[in-house]
């Protein structure tokens, strides 16, 4: 994986960004930077745009003013998993694996047990709980790697097990230098070295 | 780049198959059209034959419209359009993918079977390959513009009014083109104006409808 | 440099309290334009051209007819320049001017065809025909409508008109496609008769009364697009600090 050598660089960044809807701004401006091997939690209070923030850094929204850059591929999990629910769990896995381009990925039947959903392959996945399609993409972050996660709540909607593992998912990609940008207001990250925290600030409205 | 139109391309064809009934729409919505248009204006052949070409075009216009409502919405809903904006696929070429296998779902099967819809609505063997090239031309023109339409729709709660409307004065010139050329071919004189034409629209959709339609997509996932 | 100090100017408006004021301020003066300017056409328009020796009295239609025709592709072309400063610069209250073009233009459309109609009754003895110039108007009737809905399809107001403002766009191209088109499958109406360079075919006592109702119709168009942008501003700010002000500042100030 060509991005572990980079060891330690800085991986995504923002300068003074922030996003604008219906000519508001959503957030207060945000400067942060993360580097390989880190990890940043986003905390907030409801609808002060923890999601507005993962989905400015994912590049699926556009900063209204200030700067968001990139230095390495980039992945997001939102409230959405991406998948359709009339294929099976392979075919999600098999179409993110060929939509994002890397070959490096874990195999299907690895990344599904890894998430806990073994032999649930062929299922359709509409017919999975909410918690198996949380763990469904879980196992969409391993087929098909990316240096950064963004993480959207990622203990949503998991049991305890559930929960346990993502952190320990969490402290694999620290642990391949990748970066890892989480928002929860429920569980906190349990990791080695305590993750570093942002507080996304409502912007204050008027005017 | 291409490794994400190729994934896109491939699913949107299986979740066609998967979904079966509903793929066949186009060609039903085509024959229901060529059978209950004799019923209606009766069955003589000098005016079917007049009125073929433009019949076969308002099916194949129809037959588009008709999933148009479905191209973007749920892969908005389900998380997977936000997706094109993260992934190495630059997000007009996955549109322009897309709106390929739309035209796969809609406008082929219509292409194929306009020989016989023609053959039923009694048009003249002389204007049967302006009309399958009139389709091969025109029907990806219908495609694109409604994908345009579907995109700029695709934030609204009461998209499919919206959507005749805006698709309607879209394709007006398609339909001139498309028909006048058809007719011609029937009376003995030369199409190749129109489809010249037709051609000239289709490369202005191809350059232009990506662009505007992934700023509208990309506007309506914000 | 022109570009640049264009951007400056654009964005002082993009203000809305700028913006409101300098629509309060000018918009009352286009509408005496417009009534000074109508009412010199009319009376000319209907007691001093004299009547048609073939279509008699019924052919003084024209005077709104026509007007009302051009603004109505007039108004297209002022709409699409607003929505490339809206799209390219994101101005807000450009963004509103757009939006607020499209039912005026409409209505003009929509008074054009109802005038041809009208006059077309008498001349041709049908109120519709398949003709190029017809057709073409009712499309791009149908174009405004599709526009002014899918603007109003939206919550979020400020993402229906960016949205909009990209219909507006593909409009601009494609409403030459259509008129090219609609020409060419057929044509009934009389060819135009107004010349700008080279003779009109037109009587010369004509010419007046035509050229003072196409100012005023501008006049009027541009007076009923700041009153309806700046109704717009209002409404969607109605909770916002400026507008507030602008409320009490009266008040505060009798009882001071």
């Amino acid at each position: 994986m060509g991005w572990t050598l980079q060891l330690m660089r800085i991986l995504i960044e923002t300068s003074q960004a922030t996003f604008s809807r219906a000519g508001e701004a959503v957030f207060e401006p945000i400067d942060l930077s993360v580097a390989g091997g880190r990890a940043l939690v986003v905390r907030g209070a409801n609808g002060a745009g923890k999601t507005t923030l993962l989905r400015l850094l994912a590049g699926i929204l556009r900063p209204s003013a200030g700067q968001v850059k990139r230095h390495a591929p980039v992945a997001f999990l939102g409230h959405l998993a991406a998948f359709k629910g009339e294929l099976s769990c392979r075919e999600n896995l098999d179409f993110r694996r060929r939509f994002s381009g890397t070959g490096s990925g874990m195999s299907n039947s690895r990344a599904l047990a890894r998430v806990g959903l073994a032999g649930l392959g062929l299922r359709p996945a509409r017919t999975l709980s909410a918690g198996q399609k949380r763990r469904l993409g879980l196992a969409g972050l391993l087929v098909a790697p990316a240096a950064v996660w963004l993480l959207d709540e990622p203990y949503a909607s998991l049991d305890d097990d559930g929960c346990t593992l993502v952190d320990t998912l969490l402290a694999d990609q620290i642990g391949r230098d990748g970066s890892v940008i989480l928002s929860t207001h429920q569980r906190q990250p349990e990791l080695e070295a305590s993750p570093e925290v942002l507080v996304v600030q409502r912007h204050a409205q008027g005017g | 780049m291409l490794s994400s139109m190729n994934a896109l391309l491939r699913r949107d064809l299986r979740l066609a198959v998967r979904h079966g009934g509903e793929s066949l729409m186009p060609l039903i919505f085509l024959f229901a059209v060529i059978i209950l248009v004799p019923l209606g204006v009766g069955p003589g052949p000098n005016l079917l034959a007049s009125i073929a070409p433009g019949m076969v075009w308002v099916a194949a216009l129809l037959a588009s419209l008709l999933a148009l409502e479905q191209l973007f919405r749920p892969d908005l809903e389900d998380g997977t359009l936000e997706q094109w904006w993260i992934g190495p696929g630059s997000p007009a070429a996955l549109v322009v993918t897309r709106l390929f296998s739309h035209w796969l779902i809609t406008g082929v099967p219509v292409i194929v079977f306009a020989p016989l819809a023609a053959e039923m609505l009694y048009l003249p063997d002389s204007a049967l390959p302006t009309l399958m090239l009139s389709l091969l031309i025109g029907t990806p023109i219908l495609s694109l513009v409604g994908g345009l339409a579907s995109a700029l729709t695709l934030g609204t709660n009461r998209g499919s009014v919206l959507l005749s409307i805006l698709v309607f004065p879209m394709v007006v010139p398609v339909l001139i083109f498309a028909t006048g050329g058809v007719a011609a071919a029937a009376e003995g004189l030369s199409a190749s104006a129109h489809m010249g034409l037709l051609t000239a629209l289709l490369i202005l959709a191809v350059t232009l409808v990506p662009l505007a339609t992934t700023a509208a997509l990309r506007l309506n996932i914000e | 440099m022109i570009f640049h100090r264009l951007k400056v100017g654009f964005h002082r408006l993009g203000s809305p309290p700028t913006f409101h004021k300098l629509c309060r301020v000018l918009s009352p003066w286009l509408w005496a334009g417009f009534l000074v300017c109508a009412a010199i056409g009319l009376y000319q328009a209907l007691y001093v051209v004299p009547p048609d020796y073939q279509q008699g009295d019924s052919y003084r239609i024209l005077f709104i007819h026509v007007p009302a025709a051009w603004q109505a592709m007039a108004g297209y072309v002022i709409m699409a320049i607003l929505a490339v400063i809206a799209l390219v610069w994101r101005i807000r209250t450009v963004e509103i001017m757009t939006m607020a073009a499209a039912p005026v233009g409409a209505a003009f459309t929509a008074l054009c065809l109802a005038t041809g109609s009208l006059w077309g009754k008498p001349m041709w003895g049908t109120w519709w025909a398949w003709d190029a110039r017809l057709t073409s108007m009712l499309v791009l009737l149908f174009i405004y409508l599709g526009i002014m809905g899918l603007y109003a399809a939206f919550e979020d107001r400020r993402k229906g008109a960016r949205v909009a403002c990209i219909l507006v766009l593909v409009g601009l191209v494609n409403i030459p496609l259509i008129h090219f088109s609609v020409e060419w499958w057929t044509t009934l109406h009389q060819g135009a008769t107004i010349r700008l360079l080279g003779e009109s075919r037109m009587h010369p006592s004509m010419l007046p009364p035509l050229v003072w109702m196409t100012v005023g119709v501008k006049l009027m168009f541009g007076a009923a697009l700041l009153d309806r942008a700046r109704n717009d501003l209002i409404d969607q700010d109605r909770r916002k600090n400026w507008i507030r002000q602008l409320v009490d500042e009266p008040a505060t100030g009798d009882n001071a």
